[in-house]
């Protein structure tokens, strides 16, 4: 049993049946296969999170973002920026309690350079209604390059515990058609 | 120096010779693991009440003590008190040795006790809730990073007394050759054990000189990374603790053996080398560290742990339909199963266990758990759901259906409402697979974890999520009703039995195979000859199939995100 | 089969396998069990962080 030690003294020597083999083998070839998808979808894929990523004092990150949208507001929704930088260009997307700073306005099919970073804690970027959802930490610049694929409105809700005021941390992304 | 007649009893049932000091540990340790349990259960409860919008019954700042609260004492002290008895029972009780510096036992209990309390009363003061991850910059009183390190240390000093007791137990040479399968697990769990908690001391120590205004900084990368290797690898060493209780509840009710010693420790070696690389799935869709590292680490060098999980998969339903089957319940491909003993509460609450843990629990983590497809899944109820199937449908239904044969064997008492017993498994398991099932239904729709309103009332800006998101959250209160009485079925029937129950004389039913094996099959079944496990195949095929399909369509998800690098 | 009444280990008997002796052997099994970890996930993690370049300003 289990529960006492092994009958046989030389335990490693007793054969293995051959259900278990071709299971062991299996499960094996199967872990390969889910290893294997990974690297693939780095090599083919288009769904990778970025790897790059900076250190920054949360003062800069703050300068740079207001940089931006002093320079491409082009309203205002409820006392918070919309911006609207052109294509291909860097955007400062910026998290403290509790609020995502500014608002974002992309043009449909471009890709834009999303930098994500925090001036206070911890927070969660999480784009809805896609569920994409990225960890967003102070003193850490992430840089992504994303392609914004549908005309709509997104929501970007906090998912990463940032005080008591977390659930009401909410920003907005716009993917307009041209 | 007491005589050995005085410092040991012989078990009836067994014959194991249990070492009175090992025997107290055990019952101190189980009992403290109950009271949290009550405690950290009944929070789950009020959380997943708040969680369904339409009862809401927890203002927000309550809510977030409540899950802080719930995370600390059911993930920290109720498993982790129940696996220092663990510990105990497969050193002490199955070595037929005595315990390793019991003196040094108690300070660990006692170390323990204290840290949980002091982080408890921290948390309840209101001004501490972190979640139990206290991310930083998020700060914490000092008294929360104290009353976990105490907790740690304690918890070290007992993994200490478990290796005291093997190396006292090889010495002696109270057991013959190797150390049962069981106690091989528990060697597993410890070992892991150690990792953790070491990694434990090198974060919250310097944390805690934050709290106190010693350090300036802590940066909050490196807390997360390494936080995750005591975070997540204690989760590693409740896997390895729950399948050395399957193997010890197959074994006590069923007589049942590993069909192959060899197979079944080698899959054991496997999550000693493997497994506390899984670490990394906490930090999949972090900042700062290369697409290399994640997908080493998060896949445990190539699946090589979940292949130890897989193997474990097959030999122990193929350990209990081999037992069944030297029963003679041969009919067909699932005689075997049918005629198992499931009114016996602790069967029962292990094959549930198996096969919840196995697929609602295994499936879902090595999918969530794959590098890019958690940009889907990180920080939502998804990540909730599929650990409510891993440490509670896996790991404390365990824990519990073995409790129904540690009362009787070591507390010496009858269980005092068997019907009860009977019922508890079932009850607690449907509801913990709702509560899993609905929350990880819900963060497929975006619903965040940690979260008191997504109808967002008091936000500036808003998002409505889809009915289909209240429903699950709705699924998952009433889910959570069950799992919340099905705890309670067990804790009042433990608590009833220990302090008024029966006291057992002589041998102990629950925990005999129904149909006694005949002597001369015990010697043999479990050689290569007397396998017979077409059952098991049929199982582990159907697990595999759902697993492919599964994680394939996932990835079909993934292809529908914005293209991203 | 060997005769469970004669101690083990004495030298008339079949030498333990390799595998055998490893498992049965948990200190060994404790060091690498740290080991591994430490360095694959917590030493090469602490690298990669240490080493994220500053922002570009
Ligand atoms: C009556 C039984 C239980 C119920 C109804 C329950 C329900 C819940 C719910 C609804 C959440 C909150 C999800 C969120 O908003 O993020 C949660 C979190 C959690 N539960 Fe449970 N749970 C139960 C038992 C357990 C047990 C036995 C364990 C561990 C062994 C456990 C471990 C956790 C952990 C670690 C968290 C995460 C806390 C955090 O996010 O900081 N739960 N539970
Ligand atoms: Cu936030
Ligand atoms: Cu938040």
């Amino acid at each position: 049993m289990a529960i006492s030690p092994p009958r046989e003294r030389l335990w490693w020597k007793q054969p293995i049946h051959r259900v278990e083999l071709i299971w062991i083998l299996v499960a094996f070839l199967w872990g390969i296969v889910m290893f294997g998808m990974m690297v693939y979808w780095h090599a083919f894929g288009k769904h990778n999170l970025s790897n790059e990523t900076y250190k920054v004092a949360p003062n800069e990150y703050y300068a740079k973002t207001e940089a931006m949208v002093s320079k491409y507001t082009v309203r205002e929704e409820k006392g918070i920026p919309v911006v609207h930088p052109p294509p291909g260009s860097d955007v400062y997307l910026m998290a403290r309690v509790w609020a995502w700073y500014p608002s974002l306005e992309f043009e449909q099919g471009q890709t834009y350079r999303l930098h994500l970073s925090s001036i206070d804690l911890q927070h969660g970027f999480s784009l809805q209604p896609m569920n994409i959802n990225i960890q967003v930490h102070p003193g850490y610049e992430h840089v992504l390059t994303v392609t914004a694929d549908q005309a709509r409105e997104y929501s970007i809700i906090c998912n990463e515990f940032c005080g008591f005021g977390h659930h009401t941390m909410v920003g907005k992304l716009y993917v307009v058609a041209k | 120096m007491a005589t050995a007649a005085e410092t040991f009893r012989i078990c009836p049932t067994t014959g194991l010779k249990i070492h009175l000091s090992a025997q107290t540990l055990i019952k101190a340790n189980a009992v403290a693991a109950v009271v949290f349990l009550l405690f950290g259960g009944l929070l789950g409860l009020s959380v997943a009440l708040t969680r369904w919008p339409a009862v809401h019954i927890l203002p927000a700042n309550w809510f977030y003590l409540a899950l802080t609260a719930h995370g600390f004492n059911v993930l920290l002290c109720w498993i982790i008190f129940f696996e220092v008895a663990i510990l105990y029972f497969a050193s002490a009780v199955l070595l037929n040795s005595r315990l390793a510096a019991p003196r040094a036992a108690w300070v660990a209990f006692a170390l323990m006790v204290i840290g949980a309390v002091m982080t408890n009363v921290v948390v309840l003061q209101g001004d501490s809730s972190v979640m139990f991850t206290s991310y930083p910059p998020l700060r914490a009183q000092p008294g929360f990073y104290l009353g976990l390190i105490l907790f740690a240390v304690g918890a070290l000093t007992a993994v200490g007394c478990f290796f005291g007791t093997l190396v006292i137990a090889k010495e002696e040479k109270t057991y013959e050759g190797s150390v049962p399968l069981v106690t091989f697990g528990a060697i597993t769990a410890a070992i892991i054990a150690v990792f953790t908690l070491a990694s434990g001391a090198i974060i919250l120590i310097p944390t805690f000189l934050w709290s106190v205004g010693l350090v300036s900084n802590i940066d909050p990368l490196m807390y997360k990374l390494v936080w995750w290797a005591m975070g997540h690898s204690s989760q590693q060493i409740n896997v390895s603790a729950h399948v050395a209780v399957w193997y010890a509840i197959a074994a006590m009710t069923l007589g049942a053996k590993p069909i192959s010693e060899k197979v079944s420790r080698t899959a054991f070696l496997l999550y000693i080398l493997f497994l506390q690389l899984a670490s990394a799935h906490h930090l999949l869709v972090e900042p700062g560290l290369s697409s290399e590292w994640k997908v080493f680490n998060t896949s445990y060098a190539m699946y090589l742990a979940v292949l130890g999980s897989m193997i474990h998969g097959m030999t122990v339903p193929g350990a209990v339909e081999t037992a069944q089957r030297e029963r003679g319940y041969t009919k067909g491909l699932f005689e075997w199963l049918r005629k198992a003993p499931w009114g016996n509460p602790a069967f029962a609450g292990f094959f549930l266990s198996l096969v919840l843990f196995g697929f609602l629990g295994g499936i879902s983590g090595v999918v969530m758990g794959t590098e890019q497809i958690n940009l889907l899944m990180h920080n939502t109820l998804y990540a909730p759901g599929h650990f409510h199937a891993t440490v509670v449908a896996g790991t404390t239904l365990a824990f519990m259906a073995i409790t129904y044969l540690v009362v009787p064997l070591i507390f010496q008492k009858e269980i005092m409402f068997p019907r009860m017993a009977q019922w508890q498994p079932y009850i607690f398991a449907i509801g913990i697979a709702g509560i899993s099932v609905f929350m990880m239904g819900a963060g497929t729709l975006g619903v965040p974890r940690r979260h008191w309103d997504i109808t967002f009332s008091d936000a500036l800006l808003h998002y409505d999520y889809p009915p289909a998101a209240y429903l699950m959250l709705a699924l998952n209160g009433l889910s959570a009703i069950a799992a919340a009485l099905g705890g309670a079925m067990y804790i009042i029937n433990v608590v009833a039995s220990v302090s008024f129950g029966k006291s057992v004389k002589g041998a102990v039913r629950q925990a005999q195979p129904a149909t006694p094996l005949p002597a001369a099959v015990v010697g043999q079944y479990g050689s290569v000859a007397h396998v017979r496990i077409p059952g098991t195949v049929v199982l582990v095929t159907v697990f595999l199939v759902s697993f492919v399909l599964y994680y394939f369509v996932n990835w079909k998800y993934l292809s529908e995100v914005w293209p991203m690098r | 089969m060997a005769d469970s009444a004669e101690p083990t280990g004495t030298p008339t008997q079949e030498r333990v396998p390799f595998m055998q002796r490893l498992l049965d052997n948990p200190f060994l099994l404790l060091f690498i069990g740290v080991t591994i970890p430490t360095v694959l996930y917590l030493v090469w993690g602490i690298m990669e962080l240490v080493q994220i370049p500053v922002a570009p300003r």
